[in-house]
């Protein structure tokens, strides 16, 4: 078993998902089944083979060195759940 | 009631047999009536007659003037809300529209409403999103049929004859297999040739946007229209885009067509085999050269696909933090606290399972044995393509393992669910255009579906093999 309740635990924290113990049971039983599912690819000897990180066959274009204002601060802010003279608020960090 | 074409509605604009205002009033009157099927997440009647009202003082010529457009939830709306069928962007206003839809609007299309998918994408039913369940338009009573996903809400609006186009996303299959549970046309570009600007991040190696439509001709119209370079997306291709439509051709004499051993799959339906050689052999009379190909890592693209898709899921959804937009939790005692309780409460089961899963592959120690093998075996895959394409011009396979299945059928079993891709994910991960045409039926008359794939950026052969099938089978 890959996946026990440290491992479910460590992940959920980078995660930062909490999870109740009813949902860490059920997420360990799935995350084992699939990561014992994608074992399979052990078998593909992939020596020598480059990582494919981007499909696109076109070449990354650039773009000419002009500055744009699109955005306004109060368009960035307007969904914000709360804010406060122009910033995102959120709960204090230092006491 | 038969569906009429984009094609033959344009015409008829044109020439005044009808109004934009009727038309319209006729597609908002069946939205109404078919308010049971869940199709919209975000749908106003008074959105879509101001719409009307502008295009009506408009004078200019406009391409798709009028012609009512349902729009995925998944592109950003300024004038509709956009919510990636979460609960985490419930209330999520975008400040700015999408690529995609903003030529849309440009053209003078009318936008129908939003419509529902799986959470961010992730699913093949339409069945994870906070909004509830898509009901397949094409259900029998007291047997509510899934619509597919994760575009479904996009494939029953188009099934429904609720709008006379549709928006989706396809990251693993998400147009094309609901377009082959609800009987409509779904075609996937190539990975690059639609801006992914403004369209709420999934796995950002394959997610690409497409198209939805009653037939093949209106979705070459309508590609056409999404397609285009956009220097905001890094990843979007600097390539002249044809008219698709103008240079359709369904003389495919000559052509060669590839047919991949390893689709072949045991406990594939009989029905579904079936189709796949009706297909062929209507190829064959139609002069097209059968050749038989083999892509011999078929069988690994679904685990590749759900290490890397889940991977990059999550670090693109590590931005809903409840602080920039979206929903925050109430329990928010410290920083770390609100970000733990919002994404605990804001996120459903599957999007969980999946940023987990994700964190997991690139988690220090783990990352060389499952992201980066896995990009490996994708190379093989897109390499596999590559040398079938010297042999052949398209390839032709069915959509999907099955007809549409009852609503909730494969909740439980992740890995039963994620076989719903297993024709579609091979060219997403080589970044192939992939069309899904309704080609037969099953024993219940629900529609089943054959997919062509072509060359990067080959859009053009993809639609002529489409409409020649097409014709054929009419």
């Amino acid at each position: 078993m890959k996946i026990d309740k440290n491992t479910i635990n460590k992940i959920a924290r980078l995660s930062r998902i909490k999870l109740d113990d009813k949902e860490s049971e059920d997420y360990i039983k799935d995350l084992n089944s699939i990561l014992d599912w994608v074992e399979q690819l052990n078998e593909v000897n992939t020596e020598n083979v480059e990582p494919l990180s981007n499909i696109s066959s076109s070449i990354l274009p650039k773009r000419e060195d002009i500055s744009n204002d699109t955005n306004s601060s109060e368009e960035i802010l307007e969904n914000a759940p709360d804010k406060l003279e122009g910033f995102f608020a959120v709960p204090k960090v230092v006491e | 009631m038969s569906k009429s074409s984009l094609k033959q509605t344009l015409k008829d604009l044109d020439t005044k047999k009808i109004s934009i205002r009727e038309l319209n009033q006729d597609y908002l009157k069946r939205v109404k009536e078919n308010e049971n099927l869940n199709i919209f997440i975000h749908f106003s009647e008074e959105n879509v007659l101001k719409q009307i009202d502008n295009l009506e003082n408009d004078n200019s010529a406009k391409k798709l003037k009028g012609i009512p457009i349902a729009i995925k939830d998944l592109f950003c709306t300024k004038s509709m809300p956009t919510t990636a069928a979460s609960k985490i962007l419930e209330n999520f206003n975008p400040t700015y529209e999408s690529f995609v839809t903003q030529k849309l609007l440009d053209e003078g299309s009318i936008f129908v409403g939003k419509t529902n998918l799986d959470e961010f994408a992730m699913g093949s039913a339409t069945n994870t999103s906070f909004f509830g369940n898509t009901i397949n338009p094409l259900s029998k009573e007291n047997e509510p049929l899934a619509p597919g996903g994760s575009s479904g809400g996009s494939a029953a609006a188009v099934a429904a004859d609720l709008c006379l186009g549709a928006t989706g996303t396809d990251t693993g299959g998400s147009i094309r297999q609901p377009a082959s549970f609800c009987g409509v046309v779904g075609i996937k570009p190539t990975y690059g040739l639609c801006s992914r600007w403004g369209i709420a991040a999934f796995a950002s190696s394959l997610d690409q946007a497409g198209i939805f439509s009653h037939n093949v001709e209106d979705a070459s119209i309508l590609l056409q229209s999404i397609a285009g370079f956009d220097q905001r997306d890094s990843t979007s291709a600097k390539v002249d885009i044809p008219n698709y439509f103008e240079n359709l051709d369904d003389d495919l004499n000559g052509k060669t067509v590839g047919i991949p051993k390893e689709y072949s799959i045991d406990g594939t339906p009989m029905e579904i085999s079936q189709i796949w050689e009706d297909a062929i052999k209507v190829l064959e009379k139609k002069g097209v050269k059968i050749k038989n190909i083999s892509l011999p890592h078929t069988k690994y693209a679904l685990p590749t696909y759900y290490i890397i898709a889940p991977a990059e899921a999550s670090s693109n959804l590590a931005r809903y933090d409840g602080v920039k937009y979206g929903f925050r939790s109430e329990e928010i005692d410290s920083l770390d606290e609100m970000y733990e309780n919002t994404r605990a409460q804001g996120f459903g089961r599957e999007v969980k399972r999946r940023i987990l899963i994700g964190t997991y592959v690139l988690s220090a120690g783990y990352y060389d044995a499952y992201y980066l093998k896995a990009q490996k075996v994708r190379k093989l895959i897109a390499d596999d393509f590559n040398k079938a394409f010297k042999e052949c011009d398209f390839i032709v396979t069915p959509t999907a393992p099955s007809a549409a299945f009852p609503l909730n059928e494969k909740q439980n079993d992740p890995i039963k669910m994620y076989l719903n891709d297993v024709f579609t994910v091979p060219a997403s991960l080589a970044g192939l255009p992939g069309i899904s045409i309704p080609f037969g039926k099953d024993k219940n008359n629900l529609p089943l579906g054959i997919q062509i794939l072509g060359k990067h950026f080959d859009e053009q052969q993809v639609f002529n093999a489409a409409v020649s099938l097409e014709r054929s089978y009419e």
